[in-house]
């Protein structure tokens, strides 16, 4: 019954160590841009432009994305395809390059950003050699994924995997189209786009990078780790399949919503706007499928911190994707855009959706990584969640108010059509609210910073554990 | 035929598949396999045979 192959586990364990440590450093990155907006002397002037606000945002956003959610990604996706395929990796050396490729990735982005290196797109600032290192490690993730599923002992592909594969596939598709570039140095390159048309893709890769990266990956998460933490199969599975092909089949469309009342043609921005609304179906329907597989098992959600933090992130992700389409309506969007309201939207699925899934799930894996069930502290997760909850209230309800208000201002005018307000009254309006979202933000990192101790006294004294390949428990037909 | 044509029977075509996948989910003929499939997480067990706690029941031990 038991062979003696065991799964690989080592880069499963590389990646989960290193979501923790990277989560800290891109939302301490978070917490430090936070405070400039309310102190602007912190960007450190009198030493030289390296901590502005606008090197350092970059370094936020592709920190917590790229590094914090990327390994995430990876250390789920290996840990998930392997389990539910009842097979190794394949290609386990591949596997150890996207490990190494990927943190060679982040440190140099760490570098780079601050020194102000930057092709100048939003989540794609990164420039052409790191672009190219990013594709190697990207073909190689998708050669052990997807052989990883070719060499399965099962018949069927686990509705996770397929969120996976849905994720590797497109983020490939976006990075090479969007990074395509002409290089007139080694740091310095030029879009293959102009004008419209480089906007529009900038914005269909922007809005599938959220889209693709920061959902259908995550639903993957969501699809393995609620129904084994609430040791029930997923409330419909069915439902499950339709969810993931109407993601596909709309989310492509929905970026022109970014580029509402710009030169894009007008019939476009409707399209995205329309695409947009559509989304909300199969957001709700996925969001649903999840909830509900607690259903009779309800009781678990009082005793249990892990279900915690995955059923709110599921609640999170119900309302930031009933948001998004809302802010995606042309009229809505006139008053939101440019304001703090998207930054609040944005937090709300990135904090409360894709870190909450994300912390769920390590706390899950970790334990399991070093022969354990358990975190050192069930304790500290119920803390953690809390102070990561109160958190992120703080920072969006802060943002909606200051969006608002904000949006209000700018577009106030007199009645001989002058201007109610200068925009540097909006801002001066805005500091107490920048000051909560500080508040948030710091509340958010601290729990990152229990989340750590927890996992170092979990790993601490206890020897790294690899589970054995088991034949699939006979398919009770 | 004009490339607008193309891009509209892609659009259709697209449209068309999409319904086809949801009537093949929501028919009998996909049921069996997806019940199968959606015990894939359940097939084996995580929990490490010996290390750890001694001697304790696998199943609810999650929530202390």
């Amino acid at each position: 019954m038991q062979s003696q192959a065991t799964y690989n586990y080592k880069v499963v364990r590389q990646f989960s160590i290193m979501t923790v440590v990277w989560g800290i450093v891109g939302m301490l990155v978070g917490v430090i841009i936070a405070a400039q907006l309310v102190w602007p002397a912190l960007n450190l002037s009198g030493a030289g432009e390296w901590f502005h606000f606008g090197r350092l945002r970059p370094l936020h956003t592709n920190a917590v994305i790229f590094a914090f959610g990327g390994c995430a990604l990876f250390a789920t996706s290996y840990f998930v395809v392997q389990r539910t395929c009842h097979t190794t990796l394949f290609a386990p050396a591949l596997a150890s390059f996207t490990f190494w490729g990927w943190q060679l990735t982040i440190v140099l982005a760490a570098i780079t950003l601050p020194l102000g290196y930057t092709s100048g797109k939003e989540y794609a600032e990164l420039e052409w050699p790191i672009d190219i290192l990013i594709t190697l490690v990207w073909v190689s993730y998708a050669i052990v994924f997807f052989g990883t599923i070719v060499k399965r002992k099962v018949s069927h592909i686990y509705v996770a995997n397929w969120f996976f594969g849905g994720f590797i596939l497109t983020v490939a598709l976006l990075h090479l189209v969007n990074s395509a570039a002409v290089p007139v140095s080694f740091w310095k390159s030029y879009s293959a786009y102009a004008g419209a048309q480089d906007a529009m893709i900038q914005w269909w890769y922007g809005h599938n990078a959220v889209g693709f990266f920061l959902t259908a990956g995550f639903l993957g998460m969501m699809y393995y780790f609620v129904p084994k933490q609430a040791d029930r199969p997923v409330y419909s599975y069915r439902l499950s399949v339709v969810h993931f092909w109407a993601l596909i089949f709309t989310y492509m469309w929905a970026g022109p919503h970014h580029l509402h009342y710009t030169a894009l043609p007008d019939w476009t921005q409707s399209v995205g706007m329309l695409f947009s609304l559509i989304l909300l179906a199969p957001s709700w329907g996925g969001m649903i499928n999840g909830i509900m597989t607690l259903s009779g098992a309800w009781h678990k959600l009082r005793t249990d911190p892990i279900l915690k933090f995955l059923i709110v992130s599921l609640s999170f992700y119900g309302m930031s994707t009933f948001e998004g389409p809302m802010m995606s309506i042309k009229t809505v969007n006139a008053l939101s855009h440019y304001t703090d309201w998207t930054v609040g939207h944005v937090h709300s699925g990135a904090l409360g959706w894709v870190a909450m899934i994300s912390i769920g799930s390590m706390y899950y894996l970790i334990p399991r990584m070093y022969g354990k069930t358990e975190m050192y502290s069930v304790g500290l997760i119920t803390t953690h969640f809390w102070i990561a909850t109160i958190g992120i209230v703080l920072y969006i309800a802060s943002m909606w108010i200051a969006g608002v208000m904000q949006g209000l201002m700018w577009r106030a005018t007199n009645p001989d059509g002058t201007l109610t307000y200068s925009f540097i009254e909006s801002v001066k309006a805005s500091y107490p609210f920048w000051t909560i979202r500080l508040v948030g933000g710091l509340l958010f990192l601290f729990g990152m910073l229990i989340m750590f101790y927890n996992m170092v006294k979990t790993i601490a004294g206890q020897k790294a554990y690899d589970a054995p390949v088991l034949a699939p428990a006979a398919a009770h037909a | 035929m004009e490339i607008n044509d193309l891009r509209v029977l892609v659009t259709v075509l697209g449209f068309l598949c999409f319904l086809g996948i949801c009537l093949w989910a929501y028919s009998r003929h996909a049921k069996s396999g997806f019940e199968e499939a959606a015990r894939l997480p359940f097939t084996d067990d995580d929990v490490p045979a010996e290390p750890s706690g001694a001697g304790n029941p696998r199943k609810e031990n999650k929530n202390g």
